[in-house]
């Protein structure tokens, strides 16, 4: 009996073997498909990006929480490698190094550490970054370089626009969808792959789909939140395409296109910044739906998803409020 | 399909290492020390003194009111003390302390292993001889059987649910018992049946025992009115509410019991020490214990007598491993971590559990990622993350619209929790608090 320590803390005795950390790291993984397409459509430019975007955001995560909030270092957790791999996929790929940088203070900085590092931030904090770049360097934030393959060659490449401004900027000048479709450079099959100008991690649906159905795998996120997402956006523009098809997009058009694939699967599941219950995580995705659309048809900007989740984003305090699970033994007793 | 409860839940490893192990009797220790609160409610009031000669089965405290149990003695031998002695609830709490000569019986306890079928006893009768014998639940929650089995007067029990699930991972003592004693078992059942008037016996066993299920199929088919339902394996499917709901599909209303939608539920061992107290007269001084842990070398399930210290238990099953690092009374998700290995067995040990050093420690506490899986896997439909917040603030008071006092305290939440935040902890805190507030509301 050499035993004379022996640990006394109150039940349970096992626990699960999940970690923020696993969870963190999980969502990389699932980023790496999307990676990999734009490496493969924009060469080193990608890389470039995502290592400064990444680094920044670590450091400025420990260097926050070195300053301001103290305690047990948290850098390690992943959740800063997460952020800045956002925030690299939702710019260009041209983007200089120093706005890349500014995106990571303001995402770290403002949209995390300032409420009190992870789990605290009422807001996704790399669309915060993402949507503080938007404003502040409209110009360097929506020159879309064009694709081509494998090219490793870091010179400026020429720019094109988006998929959704060339439809948008189409319909405003007064032609019909299906002319600007016939002359649109970007067939859907394109749009699946990644073959379109766009923020460096968007493009391709397909990447993101599988990046999205590892995480499901992996019980990261559920599929309330995307599906929901998803079908608000697909049943609203069809019914939209139903009333007028010359001066509304087709759903499809709608889902591959722009950041709606980006935004449902990786944006809006963040944890910290989603309701709680499936019922909850439906609502909120229809809220995100309803606004992408409504921005993206009626709006100023060509996309919407961003600032969709964000405005969601807030709400989500209320809809946890209000989608409480259906307590036990509840029906029964009046 | 399987039938489960629809909400929440978890499936931790079950890790049932002494699965199939026969139940083997273990050398009387020298001394046993018998607590006196062994059960939910009024501790007995010891009926013995310093000195007295006492037999196996021989009454040493008599229940102290209604919800209480009388306690026996589970050797023969001389009173050395009756003193302050660290139990398994981690206080100091008045034991019985016997020093152990021969084991002589008292004569009106058959011990013969002769199956004693017949069940023409009236249900007064049923329950007179339960409380004699001091019967409690089994399962771990120790409350005393006979309160359970008066069916308060305008309630009606159509359903006796047999808790057969054995959900805790390790423990393997109620799948044991299945396997010896089934027909002891569905006798008890039947006793039982009479004294509540239930129309019809439920036994739940989850999936992950088909021994059990086949051998307690077998056996039922002999019984009238006796069905054994498989279940899913999920925990914490042994909690009544959440084993009505699986066997049944009826709902307990919150802050109800099972009887409210005419169940009553009882343990598969409940069942059997009912049998043994009602056809062979045997208080309930022994009981099936599980020992068992990672690093253990013989994981076995041991008849052990009540008072018998937890060491000579661990000795049998090859003594304690080097690598020791927590000891637990009961199961992983529910147990009691005691901190010195020489508390006695009570008549609520269901397993004795040994943690190695490395899984001794709680996970590291992160922030809350508000990832929403407490919710997910409450069974009883809570916030956890909710209650936790408010726990922390101190808002106990509006805890109570939160539902706190639902919490089974199964663990689920903070099992599952991917930040370690211990959560159930907080919950525990926030029904304490409320609790107290309530009572000072009423006086």
């Amino acid at each position: 009996m050499a035993i004379n320590k022996l640990t006394v803390s109150m039940s349970p005795h096992d626990y699960g073997k999940d970690s923020v950390k696993k969870i963190m790291y999980g969502v990389v993984i699932a980023m790496i498909p999307a990676l990999l397409v734009s490496v493969y459509y924009f060469g080193l430019d990608a890389i470039r990006v995502n290592l400064i975007a990444i680094a920044a955001c670590v450091f400025f995560e420990w260097l926050f929480q070195k300053v301001f909030i103290k305690g047990k270092l948290t850098v390690v957790d992943g959740s800063a490698v997460v952020t800045g791999m956002l925030l690299a996929f939702n710019v260009p790929s041209n983007l200089p190094w120093w706005i890349i940088v500014i995106g990571a203070l303001v995402s770290i900085g403002i949209g995390k550490m300032s409420f009190g590092g992870l789990g605290n931030n009422p807001f996704n904090p790399a669309l915060v970054g993402r949507v503080f770049l938007l404003i502040s360097f409209p110009v360097q934030m929506t020159s879309w370089p064009k694709v081509s393959v494998l090219n490793f060659a870091l010179t400026d490449a020429q720019t094109g626009a988006t998929p959704l401004a060339i439809v948008k900027e189409g319909l405003s000048n007064g032609e019909s969808y299906s002319s600007i479709m016939n002359s649109m450079p970007h067939s859907y099959v394109d749009m699946m792959v990644g073959q379109i100008g766009g923020s460096l991690g968007e493009i391709s649906a397909a990447a993101l789909i599988l990046g999205g159905l590892y995480m499901l795998f992996r019980k990261i996120i559920t599929w309330h939140i995307p599906v929901s997402i998803i079908g608000t956006v697909a049943i609203f523009t069809a019914i939209l395409y139903g009333i007028n098809p010359e001066t509304y997009a087709d759903p499809m058009f709608h889902l591959l296109t722009g950041g709606l694939m980006l935004g449902a699967i990786f944006m809006a599941t963040d944890m910290v910044t989603s309701p709680m219950t499936p019922k909850g995580m439906l609502v909120y995705g229809f809220g995100i739906g309803v606004i992408t659309v409504l921005i993206r048809v009626w709006g100023a900007y060509p996309e919407g998803v961003s600032f969709a989740i964000l405005i969601m984003n807030a709400v989500v305090p209320l809809i946890n409020n209000w989608a409480k699970p259906k307590r036990f033994g509840e029906t029964i007793k009046k | 399909m399987l039938k489960t409860f629809p909400k929440g839940g978890v499936h931790p490893k079950e890790n049932k290492f002494s699965a199939g192990k026969p139940i083997e009797t273990i050398e009387l220790p020298k001394q046993v020390s018998i607590p006196i609160a062994q059960h939910i409610g009024a501790p007995a009031q010891p009926v013995v003194n310093k000195g007295d000669v006492v037999k196996v089965g021989q009454l040493i405290a008599k229940s102290g009111g209604f919800v209480s149990a009388n306690i026996h003695s589970s050797v023969s031998g001389k009173v050395s003390k009756i003193d302050k002695i660290l139990d398994t609830s981690g206080y100091k709490q008045t034991c019985i302390v016997i020093d152990v000569e021969g084991d002589e019986w008292l004569e009106t306890i058959d011990k013969s292993k002769d199956l004693v079928a017949n069940t023409d006893v009236s249900a007064d009768e049923i329950r007179t001889k339960v409380l004699d014998c001091g019967i409690v639940g089994l399962g771990g929650a120790t409350f005393p059987t006979h309160v359970k089995l008066s069916v308060p007067p305008g309630k009606t029990c159509e359903h006796l649910v047999i808790n057969a699930v054995e959900c805790e991972p390790y423990l393997t003592a109620d799948h044991q018992i299945m396997m010896e004693k089934a027909d002891e078992i569905m006798v008890g059942c039947k006793l039982i049946q009479k004294a509540i008037g239930a129309k019809k016996v439920l036994i739940g066993i989850e999936n992950n025992k088909p021994d059990a299920i086949k051998h307690m199929s077998g056996i039922a088919k002999k019984y009238e009115n006796i069905e054994v339902h498989a279940l899913k394996v999920m925990y914490p499917q042994g909690g009544e509410k959440q084993l009505i709901k699986a066997v049944l599909n009826r709902e307990v209303p919150s802050g109800g019991l099972p009887i409210d939608v005419g169940c009553v539920v009882q343990n598969v061992g409940t069942a059997f020490a009912v049998y043994e107290a009602v056809q062979k007269n045997k208080p309930l001084f022994e009981r099936v214990v599980t020992v068992t842990g990672k690093s253990v070398a013989k994981p076995c399930n041991i008849l052990a007598r009540i008072g018998t210290p937890v060491n000579e238990l661990i000795e049998f099953a090859g003594g304690l491993p080097e690598d020791t690092g927590k000891v637990v009374n009961g199961g992983p998700m529910m147990g009691k971590a005691v901190s010195t290995i020489t508390v006695p067995v009570t008549k609520g040990t269901s397993g004795v559990l040994i943690f190695p050093q490395e899984s001794a420690a709680r996970p590291e506490n992160h922030n809350c990622i508000r990832c929403g899986r407490c919710v997910s896997v409450c069974p009883m439909g809570l916030e956890p993350y909710q209650i936790k917040n408010m726990a922390v603030v101190k808002m106990f008071e509006e805890l109570e619209k939160e539902r706190v006092l639902d919490c089974i305290e199964c663990g689920s939440c903070a099992y599952t929790c991917p930040a370690g935040v211990p959560l159930l902890d907080y919950i525990r805190q926030g029904k304490a608090n409320l609790n107290k507030i309530l009572r000072s509301k009423k006086s």
